[in-house]
């Protein structure tokens, strides 16, 4: 929540002050910024670079400041380490009171220390020392040194002074003392507005890994073979995937017969998800490279063979007329004016079947695979090992977004006349 | 391509429409006679304008005579042999879009040819020469995507002409240029015409194209289709080599201007009324 409103104040400051400041140094004067009408006028909105970079920074400080990254210069407020103390009342059965002190040693979890040490004080109850991870809690079972204990009647009926009972939760210095139905005592040290590493590890970490993983492997295949594999999936599957089904998208566009044979085909296992295929697809090629593939090649299929149909209905007919009566054979219509006509709506169905394709690799390594970003995450995440996980997400979004900027790439490449007829 | 050798007595260079029907039905049950009994007989090296109200059949008789289409009855037969569907013998030009983007301008003209089989040599010459006719010499590398809508019909024409058809089809070729574009177009229509003795046969929704480039000019009526009346005019030759704004300022065009505007406006007022009566 709180990270929330800092988001959004960010977003506003940088708002304004880029408004006030930095636009006044770089006016422009091309044709869009004279415009006057902008609200509305979606031609006239181009996103402002500043703001994709300041949201960029944004993210990675406030990732920085709330794991407490060393890149970054400020930091949320951080657990508490260190000793601190609180006192407890023990009431005996026969009425008679007494105080105890606990001292408590905060520690960063992974590193050594040594139980702090107490003089046992005064009375029937005795002071006592606790060690407890940052983040964590201990149980505190406080009567065991005690002259008078629970089993003889004892209670605590007051924290720092504060009258309680068992089931209350009272504040002290640097933490928060849970009285247990039992009447032991919980402590929670306070845990500051900062990520744990087991849930957020800071930036510096995840880098850490990428090199020991690209260097060392994780799990028998280095950082670099594991999305290897994956890409090799995905490229294989999508390309036997395109290359049936681009004649059978044409053959569709094309022939009657087709058309009316494989409809029914295409039009049902269209909306079934690629990942719903997955239990099906292990039980009949196990777990290995084929079996992938052929998920991959399934995933692929169908949207290339729509998209191959969409190219075909999307041919002028009157580009088709002038081709037979300038002498072309059915053949050389086929090569010469569909084929490169349908170009625009294949390579927008090879984007979408490549995206398609890289989020079912990741998601059926996920559930059984030997290698792969997306099996690499899985392990990791068993092991609690989140910097993995973090380091393989941003890696297969980049691999993602890398490959979607190919494909244009190739599209404008190919197709440059596409948005210009 | 299969030839059935007529009886017909029509010249062999000629082409022949006997009788030609079209009517097809529609899905609720009705049916449309888009042509009646269409008879013409058109001699090599004839300009035709074609004009008429919209629905009256001339886009249908204009894709019969390219053998897109088969007439329920009659007949279309070229230099003696029967039409029965699209042949290099007969070119087409459409209104737009019918240039292949993909290719070059050059690659566009020689369109034809390469794919009759024909080599580099016999036909590089002959399109060369034809983008220099339609003032392309310049453009010959560029993508169609590049030229304006004037210059892509110019391309369209010397793609149509590079393939020597005996008769060209034009579908509304100069309908999507503007004005003046349209007016250079219209002189070199028939600048084309006269040097390469083509026939052709040109559909319009303009009167005053259709006067200023047909020999010979047919109205066509609808419902059903058929032709309403022929005229031969004397404007084509008089524009040859000439400013066409000249041959505006005749009397004579300005008289068969006004009939045949009239002429339609009557045809259309009768549509309107017709179909608020009876929807067909």
């Amino acid at each position: 929540m709180i990270i929330l409103i800092i988001y959004v104040a960010i977003f506003v400051v940088a708002f304004v002050a880029v408004r006030m400041g930095l636009r006044r140094l770089m006016e422009r004067h091309d044709f869009t910024s004279l415009k006057t009408v902008t609200f509305g006028d979606e031609s006239a909105v181009r996103p402002d670079r500043w703001a994709s970079v300041i949201s960029v920074l944004t993210i990675f400080l406030l990732w920085g400041a709330f794991t407490g990254s060393q890149w970054v210069p400020f930091h949320a407020p951080g657990p508490f380490v260190g000793d601190t103390s609180f006192t407890y009342t023990m009431e005996a059965p026969d009425g008679a009171r007494d105080d105890a002190e606990v001292l408590v040693r905060v520690f960063r979890v992974g590193e050594e220390v040594e139980p702090p040490e107490v003089a046992p004080g005064d009375g029937f109850a005795r002071n006592d020392a606790l060690e407890v991870g940052a983040w964590r809690s201990k149980l505190l079972l406080m009567d065991k040194n005690d002259g008078i204990t629970r089993k003889d009647g004892a209670r605590i009926v007051a924290i720092d002074g504060q009258p309680a009972g068992p089931g209350d939760r009272i504040e002290v210095a640097n933490g928060t003392v849970a009285i247990t139905a039992k009447g032991s005592l919980n402590f929670s040290p306070d845990g500051g507005l900062q990520m744990e590493p087991i849930w957020l590890p800071p930036p510096e970490a995840v880098v850490a890994r990428v090199g020991e993983i690209a260097s060392q492997g994780y799990q028998n295949f280095t950082l670099w073979q594991h999305l290897y594999w994956s890409l090799f999936r995905v490229v294989v599957g999508f390309f036997f995937g395109a290359l049936v089904g681009i004649p059978l998208g044409f053959a569709m566009g094309l022939s009657d017969w087709f058309r009316g044979w494989f409809d029914p085909i295409v039009e049902f296992m269209r909306p079934v998800p690629p990942l719903a295929l997955i239990p099906l697809v292990i039980i009949w090629a196990g777990i290995g490279e084929v079996g992938k593939i052929i998920l991959l090649f399934l995933a692929a299929l169908w949207i290339m063979t729509i998209a191959a149909r969409a190219g075909v209905s999307g041919v002028a007919i009157s580009k088709v007329h002038a081709a037979y009566s300038l002498g072309a054979s059915k053949w050389q219509l086929l090569r010469y004016v569909i084929m490169p006509n349908s170009l625009p709506e294949i390579f927008t169905g090879a984007r979408v079947a490549m995206g398609v394709c890289w989020g079912t690799v990741v998601a059926a390594e996920l559930v059984a695979a030997e290698k792969g970003a997306g099996m690499m995450i899985m392990v990791a995440s068993r092991f609690q090992l989140t910097d993995i996980v973090l380091m393989g997400i941003i890696l297969i979004g980049v691999i993602g977004y890398g490959i979607d900027i190919l494909m244009r790439r190739a599209e404008k490449w190919l197709v440059p006349w596409k948005g210009r007829i | 391509m299969q030839y059935d050798r007529t009886e017909k007595g029509a010249g062999m260079e000629n082409l022949s429409i006997a009788d030609v029907s079209m009517r097809f039905d529609l899905p609720n049950g009705g049916h449309v006679q888009a042509l009646q009994n269409i008879s013409l007989e058109i001699e090599s090296g004839e300009l035709m304008s074609v004009l008429g109200p919209s629905g009256c059949g001339k886009t249908t008789l204009l894709n019969i005579l390219a053998g897109f289409l088969a007439p329920t009855d009659g007949e279309v037969v070229l230099k003696g042999h029967r039409v029965t569907g699209p042949d290099a013998e007969r070119g087409m030009v459409f209104q737009q879009g019918a240039l292949f983007e993909w290719m070059s301008v050059r690659d566009n003209v020689s369109f034809g040819p390469r794919m009759a089989g024909r080599k580099k040599s016999d036909w590089a010459g002959t399109v060369d020469h034809l983008l220099e006719v339609v003032g392309l010499q310049d453009f010959k590398d560029k993508s169609v995507y590049e030229l304006s809508g004037g210059m892509q019909q110019r391309v369209a024409l010397a793609r149509c002409l590079a393939n020597d058809p005996d008769v060209i089809l034009m579908d509304e070729p100069l309908g999507a240029l503007d004005a003046l574009t349209r007016e250079k177009m219209q002189g070199l229509v028939l600048k084309l015409w006269k040097e390469t003795g083509k026939t052709i046969i040109l559909i319009t929704h303009s009167v005053e194209e259709a006067l200023l480039l047909g020999e010979r000019l047919l109205v066509m009526a609808p419902r059903p289709g058929r032709i309403h009346r022929e005229y031969r005019l004397p404007f084509a030759d008089m524009g040859v080599g000439k400013d066409l704004r000249e041959v505006k300022k005749h009397p004579e065009f300005a008289e068969k201007r006004e009939e045949i505007l009239s002429m339609i406006w009557d045809m259309e007022e009768e549509i309107m009324g017709r179909s608020e009566e009876e929807p067909a």
